[in-house]
């Protein structure tokens, strides 16, 4: 009995230290978007110093941040059998946020790598598609905090995922055709349209995301 | 005490078992089936809570039973028992969660039949009613609890995993309450036919305290009933917890609450007592079946739920064990009785 008490007693601090964890997970996928938004800021305007590559670096330490903590919240759920009925819908979800601080990182990478020369006539509309991507997976930031403590708003949320998702297509595309349509040479011109789909891309899997989190909320609410 | 007494007893020990096997299992079927609990820890606390249901609240059902069937001779009582342990034992192994409530009524009928006494037919209207009763009660507490509960979930916005450990810690709590109901409830099926002829004598602890010999047949029960819950009960909570309804950890908490509430209801002289004092219809006390009360409150929350969830080829799989076991027990109580009393030579009733 003693040893079932102790036993228990541990199980409340555990599930507050997971609900810090899966919270902080939320936070650094947030985090890394907005460093994102300042990433291609400073690469359009040349500031692409120390300080650039700085920032791509701390996004990589908070992918791997992020990376340590999903592991936690994973052998924590399976070693102490928590959540029972939404485990595998939880772990699904934070692996496939992962992957958004993934693709967040992968684009990163590619700007200090392969140095688009994006000219001034695009900059306007990269920066606007990029906040708007970045709003896209902000609103699947807050879709996720809710599924976790009120299901019946998750709908709410998740919505606004589609909306801002539906913006992106719009605005990759309205910016792919001026690429397409510009004088420039046709290798420059697949190079950005590859970069405008890549940055979109995020957005398709935020929709993605937001559309499972509306299943598991219904498993959930019944 | 002599062998033969000890023997005789065991026939009682025996149905304690298939009680703790079966029955027990009911308790806390729901949250080892959905993973809440582990299966040791919810036969330790089920063992603990059911001796002391059985020790402390066992005598007023234990009553009811006795005016069943006034078994007095040790022999009958034995046969009686094996009787309904053997037939639990059978639908056990089959996997149904049936009752020894119905077997133990059913075995005492058979004595009834055998030795050509008086059957009160009140008495049996009465357990029969509850049979009915308690079951369809149990479904309707399930579903007030479970909208009460839904709602507070809902509203407070609590995290899942907070949730998850609260669920947990309720589950704990309504399987004590539960083990403890069943133990006051059911003790009758297991030792209400040795009571009246009881080898045991009262011990004298203090000037205040005397543990009766009822007391310590009882006591006996509720550890026959534990090891029943330790060596056979994990297949049937198994099938409570997952076969009839895909159960979450939260209906699995309303399911035990809503059992126990049942069992405590039909078991409480306290109750009962307030009930008659303020010139209420009391509550008869009979040993009802814990896997009715546990069916019913799984088809209460799925028929909430709309009803499509549940899994009727089942449910009718375990009525037909519900109305088949009375009958079979009867049958054999019968078919041992015959044997002790032509080949044994012994004296099944006096």
């Amino acid at each position: 009995m003693f040893n079932f008490k102790i036993d228990k007693l541990s199980l409340f601090g555990n599930s507050k230290n997971l609900e810090k964890d899966i919270d902080e997970f939320v936070t650094i996928l947030s985090e890394v978007g907005l460093s994102f938004k300042s990433i291609v800021k400073d690469y359009l305007s040349h500031a692409t110093g120390d300080k650039f590559e700085e920032r791509i670096e701390k996004i990589t330490t908070k992918e791997s941040r992020a990376d340590t903590v999903v592991k936690q919240i994973e052998y924590a759920l399976y070693e102490e059998t928590l959540i029972p009925d939404s485990r595998s819908d939880v772990l699904r979800l934070l692996e496939h946020l992962d992957e958004i601080i993934g693709m967040y990182q992968g684009n990163c990478y590619r700007f200090s790598i392969q140095r688009p020369d994006f000219p001034d006539e695009f900059h306007a509309e990269l920066l606007s598609l990029t906040d708007t991507v970045v709003n896209c997976v902000e609103a699947l930031c807050l879709t996720v905090r809710t599924f976790f403590r009120d299901v019946r708003s998750v709908r709410d949320n998740a919505h606004k995922v589609t909306y801002y998702e539906k913006e992106s297509d719009i605005k990759s595309s309205d910016l792919a055709r001026r690429i397409f349509s510009s004088n420039l040479n046709l290798d420059q011109k697949m190079h950005l349209r590859y970069f405008v789909e890549k940055i979109d891309n995020i957005c398709d899997r935020a929709e993605d995301v937001a559309d499972e989190l509306i299943i598991y909320a219904i498993k959930r609410s019944v | 005490m002599e062998l033969t007494i000890i023997l005789f007893l065991l026939g009682g020990l025996f149905l304690g078992w298939s009680l703790g096997a079966n029955d027990a299992a009911n308790v806390f079927g729901t949250a080892v089936g959905t993973r809440m609990i582990n299966f040791k820890t919810a036969a330790l606390v089920c063992s603990i809570f059911v001796i002391l249901g059985s020790v402390i609240s066992g005598a007023g059902t234990t009553e009811t039973i006795g005016k069943l069937g006034a078994i007095n001779a040790l022999p009958g009582a034995f046969a009686c028992c094996v009787a309904a342990g053997f037939a639990v034992y059978l639908m056990t192994k089959a996997g149904l969660p049936v009752s020894t409530t119905q077997a133990i009524v059913g075995a005492i009928i058979g004595w009834n039949i055998f030795t050509s006494s008086t059957i009160d037919y009140s008495v049996l209207t009465t357990i029969l009613a509850t049979w009915v009763l308690c079951p369809i009660l149990s479904g309707i507490i399930a579903i007030g609890i479970f909208t009460f509960v839904k709602k507070i979930v809902l509203s407070s916005k609590i995290h899942i995993l907070r949730l998850d450990a609260y669920t947990r810690l309720a589950l704990l709590l309504a399987g004590a309450f539960g083990s403890y109901s069943l133990g006051a409830n059911n003790i009758a099926n297991v030792m209400g036919v040795f009571v009246n002829i009881s080898p045991f004598t009262d011990i004298e602890i203090t000037s205040f305290f005397t543990f009766t010999s009822t007391e310590q047949l009882f006591l006996l029960g509720g550890l026959a009933i534990a090891v029943g819950v330790f060596t056979y009960s994990k297949k049937v909570m198994f099938t409570v917890g997952n076969d009839l309804l895909k159960i979450s950890p939260l209906s699995a908490f309303v399911i035990v609450l809503s059992h126990s509430i049942v069992l405590f209801l039909f078991a409480s002289e306290g109750l009962s007592s307030f009930l008659t004092s303020m010139n209420l219809p009391s509550i008869p006390l009979v040993p009802v079946s814990s896997s009715q009360a546990i069916v019913g409150g799984v088809i209460g929350i799925g028929l909430l739920k709309g009803g499509k969830e549940v899994k009727w080829s089942i449910a009718g799989k375990i009525s037909l064990g519900w109305v088949l076991l009375p009958i079979l027990t009867l049958v054999i109580a019968i078919f041992f009785l015959y044997v002790l009393k032509n080949m044994f030579d012994l004296n099944v009733v006096f």
